[in-house]
C-alpha cells in the first residue's frame, strides 16, 4: 500500500511539474503585455522601464527561474492589472466559482442518480425512455447556448429570475457566499442548473447502465426471491453497488466542474475564477493566468490522487494490477 | 458464431458482409435513423450553402443597414425579400449566415477530426504493437492529458495562438488525439495476442504491414464510435471557444460566433440572432449523438445477437 501511495503521489508531481513548464513556456509566448498595458504615447525610456518593473527584461530561462522558485513560495507574481498578487486576484474569486460548483454538483448528483436507477429499473418503459431522451439533450446542448436560453426564458421573458450577477453576498467561514440570502439565492439558480445540466446527464447514463447490469447479477434475484421488499432491494442492494463507480465519475467530474464553470461563469456574468480567465486572457494579464492554471492544475491532480487512492481502498484489485503494471 | 469443421452437413445461414449487419441492426432503431437523417440535412444544407442561402452574407454591398435587426417574417424594405429568421444589426440575412456559418463549424470538426484520428491510430496501434517502454511513454502522456478537461487545454491552446480556423483546428487535433490513441490502443492490444497476428509475424511481414492491414481492420468498430462522439464534442467544442472570443476570427463566423454576436441584444429582446443559430447547433450535435449512440449498440460485441 504505501509503495502504491508513494509511486502515485509521485505521478502527481509529476504531472504537477509538467503542467508549470508547459504553463510558463505557452504563457510566455502570448503577445508583449507592456503593449496593452502601458498609454501608447508613452516614451521609449517609459516603456523599459516598465518592462524592466515587470521583470520582462530577463532571458526566458532566468524567468522561469524565479517562477519556479517563487512558486514554491506560494507567490505566481503581481498581477499587471489590479496591481496585487495574482494569488491574491485569484483567491478572491475562489469562493464564488467553489460555491457554484458545490451547488451544481449536489444537483446533478441528486437529481441524476435517482434518475438513472429509474431509467435502469424500468429502461423499456416511457418514463425510462424519456429520461434518456432527455439526458440526451443534456448531452447534446452547449452549455453557453443553454446558458443563453435559461436567460431568455426565466430571466427576459418572464423575468422571474435575474439574468447574471452574484447577488447579496454574506460572509461565511471567513468567505463571501451566495446561499445565504434569498438575493443570493435567486442568483445562483440559473447558473448552477446550466452547470449542473450537462453532469447530470453523465450521472444519468452512467446510473442506468450500472443498474441495468446490477439488477441481473444474482444476488438481486436472490434478495426479490427472499421476498425482501423491492424498495429495500433497490437502496440497500442496487443502489449500494453501483455507488463505487458514480463516486469515482463524481469526484473526477468535481475537477471538471471548475474548469466548465469558465463557460457559464461568462454567460451569467458570474464573478467566479473561470470569468477572471477570461478576461485575464484578452487583457494579456499573465500573472492571472499563470496562477488560475496552476490552481486549477493542482485542484484537478489533487482530486484524481484523491479519488484513485479512495479506490485502491475500497478495491484493491485496482491496486494490485498498478504495482504489478 | 463459427462451425465446427466435422458438421460440413449443416449449410450455415448465410452470414452478411459486417458492414451490412452494421447497417441492418442501426436501422432498426427509428430514433437513430432519425438523427442520422438530420445529419445528413445538416451536412448537405452546409455543403449547399452558396447556392441555397438566398444571400451572400459576406458580401457588403447586398447588406442593408436599413434591415438591421428585423425579427423574424419581416420583410426587407430595400428589395422586398422575407428574412424568414430575421437579420442580425448590420441587416444580414440570418437563415443564410447559419447555413455559411454551419459550413465553417463543420469543416473545422471534420479537419480536425481527421488528423486526430490519424495521429491516435498510427501512436495508438504503435504503442499496442511494439509495447514496453514505447507505450509505457505514450499512455502516460495520454493518461496526463486526459486528466485535464479539454476546454481549459483548447482555452489555453488558443490563448497562445491566438485566433484562426487553423489554429482552432490545431488546438481541436491536440485536444482529441488522445482519445483516440487510448481507444484504438486498448483493442489493439488484444487483438495483438490473438494467433493471426503471430501467423502474421512467422509470415515475416513487415511491421508496418501487419500494424495496418492486419491489426487496425480489427480495431476499427470502437474506433467508430469514439470518432461519432468526439464529433459532436469537437462541435461544440469550437463552438464554446468561438463564444469566448478565443476561436474562429469574425471575418469567418461560425454557428458559434454567431451566437456570441447575439449574446449582447439577448437582454433587450433580440432573441433572434442567438437562438436560430444555436437551434442550427444543437441539431447537428443531436444528431450525431443519436447516431453515435446506436452504433455503440450494434457494433458492441456483447450485445450482438
Amino acid at each position: 500500500m504505501i509503495v502504491y501511495l508513494i509511486r502515485r503521489f509521485g505521478q502527481s508531481l509529476l504531472a504537477i511539474a509538467a503542467m508549470a513548464v508547459l504553463v510558463f513556456l505557452g504563457v510566455y509566448a502570448i503577445g508583449n503585455p507592456v503593449d496593452v498595458l502601458i498609454n501608447p504615447e508613452a516614451t521609449q525610456a517609459e516603456i523599459a522601464a516598465t518592462t524592466e518593473r515587470l521583470g520582462l527584461d530577463k532571458p526566458l530561462y532566468e524567468q522561469f527561474g524565479i517562477f519556479v522558485v517563487n512558486m514554491f513560495q506560494g507567490d505566481l507574481g503581481t498581477s499587471f492589472v489590479f496591481g496585487r498578487p495574482a494569488m491574491d486576484v485569484i483567491l478572491d474569486r475562489l469562493p464564488a466559482t467553489m460555491e457554484l460548483a458545490m451547488v451544481a454538483l449536489i444537483l446533478s448528483v441528486g437529481i441524476g442518480v435517482p434518475l438513472g436507477v429509474w431509467a435502469g429499473l424500468r429502461p423499456d418503459s416511457i418514463a425510462g425512455r424519456t429520461i434518456m431522451g432527455g439526458s440526451i439533450l443534456g448531452f447534446s446542448l452547449p452549455n453557453f447556448w443553454q446558458g443563453m436560453l435559461l436567460i431568455l426564458v426565466f430571466a427576459v421573458l418572464l423575468g422571474w429570475l435575474p439574468a447574471g450577477g452574484r447577488g447579496t453576498t454574506t460572509e461565511f467561514l471567513g468567505m463571501q457566499v451566495s446561499f445565504l440570502t434569498l438575493d443570493g439565492l435567486s442568483h445562483m439558480i440559473l447558473p448552477a442548473i446550466n452547470l449542473a445540466l450537462f453532469k447530470m446527464s453523465l450521472i444519468i447514463r452512467l446510473t442506468r447502465a450500472n443498474t441495468r447490469e446490477v439488477v441481473l447479477q444474482d444476488y438481486v434475484k436472490f434478495a426479490r426471491a427472499k421476498g425482501i421488499s423491492s424498495r429495500r432491494v433497490v437502496m440497500v442492494h442496487i443502489l449500494k453497488n453501483i455507488m463505487i463507480p458514480v463516486i469515482t465519475i463524481i469526484g473526477l467530474e468535481l475537477g471538471s466542474m471548475v474548469a466548465f464553470a469558465i463557460v457559464t461563469e461568462t454567460v451569467f456574468a458570474w464573478p467566479g475564477m473561470g470569468k477572471l480567465l477570461i478576461d485575464s486572457i484578452n487583457l494579456l494579464d499573465r500573472p492571472v493566468i499563470v496562477a488560475y492554471l496552476m490552481l486549477t492544475v493542482l485542484i484537478i491532480v489533487s482530486i484524481n490522487l484523491f479519488v484513485d487512492i479512495l479506490y485502491s481502498i475500497l478495491d484493491p484489485r485496482v491496486r494490485l494490477s498498478e504495482m504489478k503494471g | 458464431m463459427s462451425m465446427s469443421s466435422d458438421q460440413p452437413a449443416a449449410i450455415p445461414a448465410r452470414i452478411d458482409h459486417p458492414v451490412k449487419r452494421v447497417f441492418k441492426e442501426f436501422v432498426e432503431d427509428r430514433v437513430a435513423v432519425l438523427g442520422l437523417a438530420l445529419f445528413v440535412i445538416v451536412a448537405v444544407i452546409a455543403i449547399a450553402a452558396p447556392w441555397l442561402a438566398p444571400q451572400d452574407p459576406y458580401a457588403l454591398a447586398q447588406l442593408d443597414i436599413m434591415d438591421g435587426g428585423l425579427p423574424p417574417g419581416e420583410q426587407s424594405f430595400g428589395t422586398g425579400q422575407t428574412y424568414w429568421l430575421g437579420t442580425d444589426t448590420q441587416g444580414r440575412d440570418m437563415l443564410s449566415a447559419i447555413m455559411y456559418g454551419l459550413r465553417i463549424s463543420l469543416v473545422v470538426a471534420f479537419v480536425s477530426l481527421g488528423i486526430a484520428i490519424s495521429i491516435g491510430v498510427i501512436v495508438g496501434v504503435a504503442a499496442a504493437y511494439f509495447g514496453g517502454r514505447f507505450d509505457a511513454f505514450v499512455m502516460r502522456i495520454v493518461d496526463l492529458q486526459l486528466s485535464f478537461p479539454a476546454i481549459l487545454i483548447a482555452l489555453i491552446l488558443l490563448a497562445l495562438f491566438g485566433r484562426g480556423v487553423d489554429k482552432v483546428i490545431l488546438a481541436l487535433v491536440i485536444v482529441q488525439w488522445a482519445y483516440y490513441a487510448r481507444t484504438v490502443r486498448s483493442s489493439a492490444i488484444v487483438e495483438r495476442r490473438k494467433d493471426y497476428i503471430d501467423a502474421a509475424r512467422c509470415l515475416a511481414l513487415s511491421h508496418r504491414r501487419i500494424m495496418f492491414r492486419h491489426l487496425l481492420p480489427n480495431c476499427v468498430p470502437p474506433l467508430i464510435v469514439v470518432a461519432t462522439v468526439q464529433i459532436a464534442q469537437a462541435i461544440a467544442l469550437e463552438a464554446t471557444l468561438s463564444f469566448l472570443g478565443v476561436g474562429v476570427p469574425i471575418t469567418e463566423p461560425s454557428l458559434g460566433l454567431l451566437i456570441a454576436n447575439g449574446y449582447d441584444y439577448l437582454l433587450s429582446g433580440r432573441y433572434w440572432i442567438s437562438l436560430f443559430p444555436g437551434i442550427a447547433l444543437v441539431l447537428t450535435i443531436i444528431g450525431l449523438n443519436l447516431v453515435g449512440d446506436r452504433l455503440r449498440d450494434v457494433l458492441n460485441p456483447r450485445l450482438q445477437k
